[in-house]
């Protein structure tokens, strides 16, 4: 961590987005991580796009559970709605939040032992439900918090920084997330921003609960050369399925990309996703397929990133319930508490 | 490797060469456009550190004249400084050398001891202007007799002749012009040189022309004859007024000019009694030659600026001058951007009891004989060497204002350097070229401790602080009232920390580096990027921030384990060291470079590095 301020200062050539910010107005407070946290990257990643989708940070609230990532929302976006929750309940927290303003968008933070391990069954359900919002895992396998022991991320047989092994089977959270109904499952590495950052903003388009697994190294615990985990061997390991470009909506579409090289994905918002693919086998509509590669490829110790699968036509939970259109707070007082007269009525029917 | 191969690998740009001691010269912006290489943030850190003797000697081993230059220097520093290209004021770095020079207190005991016994070698200095105390500053330590002539009846040169008091006090010039002649100069003042053959005659083992561009340009218009009693040379009429021969002006003063002289000429009628004084200039204002400080303080003081304003005829009637006529100009620029003046046809008259012409300066070398090996070549200059500074013949040599036509104080220092050096070779048989010293640098860690370094790295975000000045009306009535008081210790702690230490550089280790990306995040000013290696256009374009500014180098590193290198546009850097209190593997280091320019006395080195530390 640092102890100076980041200045305020700023270059003055620094590129505005089309509501007159530059990418520094997306900042946040000082991190208090360790230096070369892959966290911090995450978050600058994050700030990026935000800043490139020319987000009005009031429009977004972060949520986030207990642990060294649930401790970065401080660190992006100063400007929006925050929420600190207890330890792995972000998602139900999330969905109430959902539920009652259904116009913010939700980006929940969150760590491999705030979701895999005490919140996982909280973790299941918001997938299930398909709500609308973003879920992001910094998922470095061990628990830095407590000074260095495995998570229910750590692959077997990888090692802890003092040499022990790790006993037990990985969760892999993207197979569990395809099977669970999340809609857009992607992975990315913190070491790799320009891989990282149009899969944030690809997530940010998609209507669905869109779920972001991104290793990201433990500098103190889980650097070293036995772990699975850090920049050296992901780097070594990282196998890509796709390149993504985002065409947003107001753009006007060039070039027809070539047959069976790309697959294109029109988003609830109308915005296009153009996959690249770098595996031509690989289609991410199929979940099935997706699952085999997924356990294929961990089987031969390959890390896999890109958009592993995604489903553009299920419906959000909001769809599903036929919720009222207008977030609560907007709607007046007389309907959503109509009188005993009309609950006398309602009663009345049910009896 | 085939060929192919050998071509493929050399695309994209060179790893940065740190051994060159240019690079981080150049990323130190105000020592690098300073003529004598002054170690700026260097002195800067020791004025707030409140170590003001240092902080002087650090300058005077440097700049020979930290008094006088922290009141009158063109600064050629600040225009560079760093600060001034984030959107604000370039730090006050002249003024924060007066303060150095203001509080020194005593520093007899700092001065380099000259030899009793000499070396036997007898230097003659002609002109006591800056460029030949320079001279002889250099070489009284190493053991030489300076024979210094002067045709004025004291030293300084312009410094004396042409500075007013009121910017520059008279015991400040005394000060410093007597710390050399007290090494013991033979000065022969009141000794007009008029043949450089009866000099070389004395035999010399060298001589060094130091005397200056003394001849200020008259202009032919009509009228001119009429009313020469009226009408003064700028700098004979500064001069006079320096001798006090001249204690009062007509009550109204037209100045011809737009240089630092016109100003220092209309300031002074101002308090010689001139009650409506104006400067007028031929061209727009933009195009004036003064600083802009020093027009600013002018126009405070009352004195109006008139610009493209032409004089076509001093006005005389009955024999006495009753005015001048200007044509209104108008300046037009053509594709290149070169600039013709037109006139407008308009006419005006100011009228006016004296008139100050201070329209440019030229040499006169007239003493000068044409037979004794000495060329002279284009607007009767001598053929100078630019970077020895001897003449077509051996053992002569020039500097300051008589070598290189009319600069400024710092670049008659400058050149009084190189001299001295080259004179101490020529005289010790050695090659001028080949056996000319280096500078000497250096490259230290500034890390202490986990966020802890040997230089304050906060950035101040303070406005430049304004030097208080004299009460106007006050200082209006004399001419020995200065008008800058300077900066009172708190005032200069506060401007010191303006300073960005751009002496404290970043330095990479490619090999330590994970790729972690966390020095990109932190970095204030988006200068640092990881990516593919390109030719430089490509690569200055495809950064975080395009790196426009083609003066300010790109640092690149060897290539990265992922194939990318790094590269940080030096540009905006702020030298606040987060790159590297972010580094979790030490990659990055702050560390400062010293450079310092060799003279002829290899001590004024060593006592350089004494004072930083």
């Amino acid at each position: 961590m640092t102890f100076m301020k980041k200045p305020k200062v700023r270059h003055p050539g620094l590129r505005k987005n089309e509501l007159g910010l530059t990418r520094r107005d997306y900042e946040g407070s000082l991190s208090t991580l360790c230096a070369g946290c892959g966290h911090d990257s995450i978050s600058a990643a994050i700030i990026e796009a935000c800043f490139e989708l020319d987000l009005p940070a009031h429009r977004l609230a972060k949520l986030s559970g207990i642990g060294c990532s649930s401790k970065t929302p401080t660190y992006f976006l100063n400007q929006s709605h925050g929420f600190n929750s207890v330890h792995g309940r972000m998602p139900s927290i999330a969905t109430g939040a959902n539920l009652a303003n259904r116009d913010l968008i939700y980006l929940g933070v969150s760590g491999d032992g705030d979701t895999a391990s005490i919140g996982l069954g909280q973790f299941c359900h918001a997938m299930r439900r398909r709500v609308n919002m973003i879920y992001i895992v910094e998922n470095n396998g061990t628990y830095g918090l407590t000074k260095g022991q495995f998570s229910a991320t750590s692959d077997r047989a990888s090692k802890s920084k003092k040499g022990e092994a790790n006993l037990f089977e990985a969760i892999d959270l993207c197979t569990l997330a395809i099977h669970l109904g999340a809609g857009f499952v992607a992975r990315g590495f913190s070491g790799d921003k320009a891989g990282l950052v149009p899969l944030i903003k690809a997530a940010f388009h998609y209507k669905g609960f869109a779920f972001l697994d991104i290793v990201s190294p433990c500098v103190t615990f889980n650097d070293h050369a036995a772990s699975t985990k850090s920049y050296d061997y992901v780097r070594a390991h990282n196998e890509a399925m796709d390149r993504l470009d985002l065409v947003p909506e107001r753009e006007e579409i060039i070039a027809e990309p070539e047959e069976g090289k790309t697959v294109t994905v029109r988003m609830h918002d109308g915005s296009l996703m153009r996959l690249h693919k770098l595996d031509d086998s690989y289609d991410p509509r199929d979940s099935e397929a997706a699952l085999t590669t997924l356990r294929k490829r961990y089987a031969k110790g390959q890390v896999v990133t890109g958009l592993l699968y995604i489903d553009d036509e299920d419906a959000d939970l909001h769809t599903l319930l036929n919720t009222t259109a207008e977030p609560l707070n907007a709607v007046p007082m007389s309907d959503l508490c109509p009188g005993n007269a009309e609950l006398a009525k309602i009663n009345k029917s049910l009896r | 490797m085939s060929s192919a191969d050998v071509a493929v690998k050399s695309r994209g740009m060179r790893p940065t060469n740190l051994a060159d001691p240019n690079y981080f010269h150049k990323v130190v912006d105000c020592q690098w456009a300073c003529p004598a290489h002054t170690p700026v943030p260097e002195y800067i850190r020791l004025v707030a550190q409140g170590r003001y003797a240092q902080a002087y000697m650090l300058n005077w081993e440097s700049n020979v004249f930290p008094g006088i230059l922290g009141r009158t220097c063109d600064r050629p520093c600040e225009p560079a400084c760093r600060r001034g290209r984030l959107e604000e004021k370039p730090v006050a770095i002249c003024r924060l050398k007066r303060v150095a020079a203001d509080y020194r207190g005593d520093i007899s005991g700092l001065l380099p001891r000259i030899p009793r016994k000499k070396n036997g070698k007898r230097i003659a200095l002609l002109g006591a202007g800056p460029a030949s105390l320079t001279v002889a500053r250099d070489l009284m330590p190493l053991g030489y007799k300076c024979v210094l002539f002067e045709k004025d009846a004291r030293g300084g040169g312009l410094m004396r002749t042409n500075i007013p008091s009121f910017r520059l006090p008279e015991h400040v010039l005394n000060e410093e012009v007597e710390t050399i002649l007290r090494m013991g100069v033979e000065a022969r003042f009141g000794h007009e040189v008029t043949s450089l053959k009866e000099v070389l005659d004395e035999e010399f083992d060298a001589v060094f022309v130091g005397t200056g561009a003394p001849r200020g340009k008259d202009l032919n218009i009509p009228g001119r004859e009429e009313a020469s009693a009226s009408i003064h040379i700028g700098i004979d009429w500064l001069t006079s007024i320096a001798f006090e021969h001249t204690k009062k002006v007509g009550r109204r003063v037209v100045v011809i000019g737009g240089g630092n002289t016109a100003m220092d000429c209309c300031r002074s009628a101002l308090r010689l009694g001139g009650k409506d004084v104006r400067v007028t200039v031929r061209s727009p204002r933009a195009d004036m030659k003064a600083s802009d400080w020093e027009i600013e303080d002018a126009e405070r003081e009352g004195i109006p600026v008139f610009d493209n304003h032409q004089p076509s005829e001093f006005i005389v009637e009955n024999g006495k001058l009753k005015g001048v006529r200007f044509a209104r100009m108008e300046a037009k620029y053509d594709e290149q951007g070169r600039r013709t003046l037109i006139p407008t046809g308009e006419e005006v008259v100011f009228e006016c009891d004296e008139v100050l012409m201070a329209i440019g300066q030229d040499n006169a070398f007239t003493w000068i004989e044409r037979d004794i090996g000495v060329e002279f070549g284009e607007w009767g200059m001598p053929e100078v060497d630019k970077t020895t500074m001897m003449s077509t013949r051996a053992g002569v040599f020039f500097g300051g204002d008589a070598g290189w036509g009319p600069e400024n104080i710092i670049w008659a220092v400058t050149h009084g350097h190189q001299a001295a050096i080259s004179i101490d070779l020529h005289c010790s048989g050695k090659s001028l070229e080949r056996a000319r010293p280096g500078p000497g640098t250096s490259l230290v860690s500034q890390k202490m401790g986990l966020h802890e370094w040997s230089y304050g790295n906060q950035y101040s975000e303070g406005a430049r602080v304004a030097v208080p000045h004299a009460n106007k009306r006050k200082s209006l009535r004399s001419l020995k009232v200065e008008v800058e008081l300077g900066y009172d210790e708190k005032l200069a702690v506060e401007e010191a920390e303006r300073c960005l230490n751009c002496d404290v550089q970043t330095v990479f280790v490619h090999n330590l580096c994970i790729e972690c990306d966390a020095c990109v995040d932190i970095c204030p000013v988006d200068c640092i990027n990881f990516t593919i290696n390109g030719e430089e256009a490509e690569l200055r374009r495809s950064l975080r921030v395009p790196a426009v500014n083609l003066s300010q180098d790109l640092y690149i590193s060897e290539d990265l384990k992922t194939g990318r290198i790094m590269a940080k546009d030096e540009d905006l850097c702020l030298h606040c060291g987060l790159c590297a209190e972010r580094c979790p593997t030490g990659a990055w280091d702050m560390q400062k470079f010293t450079y310092v320019e060799r003279q002829a006395n290899p001590l004024g080195q060593v006592h350089c590095m004494a004072y930083i530390k």
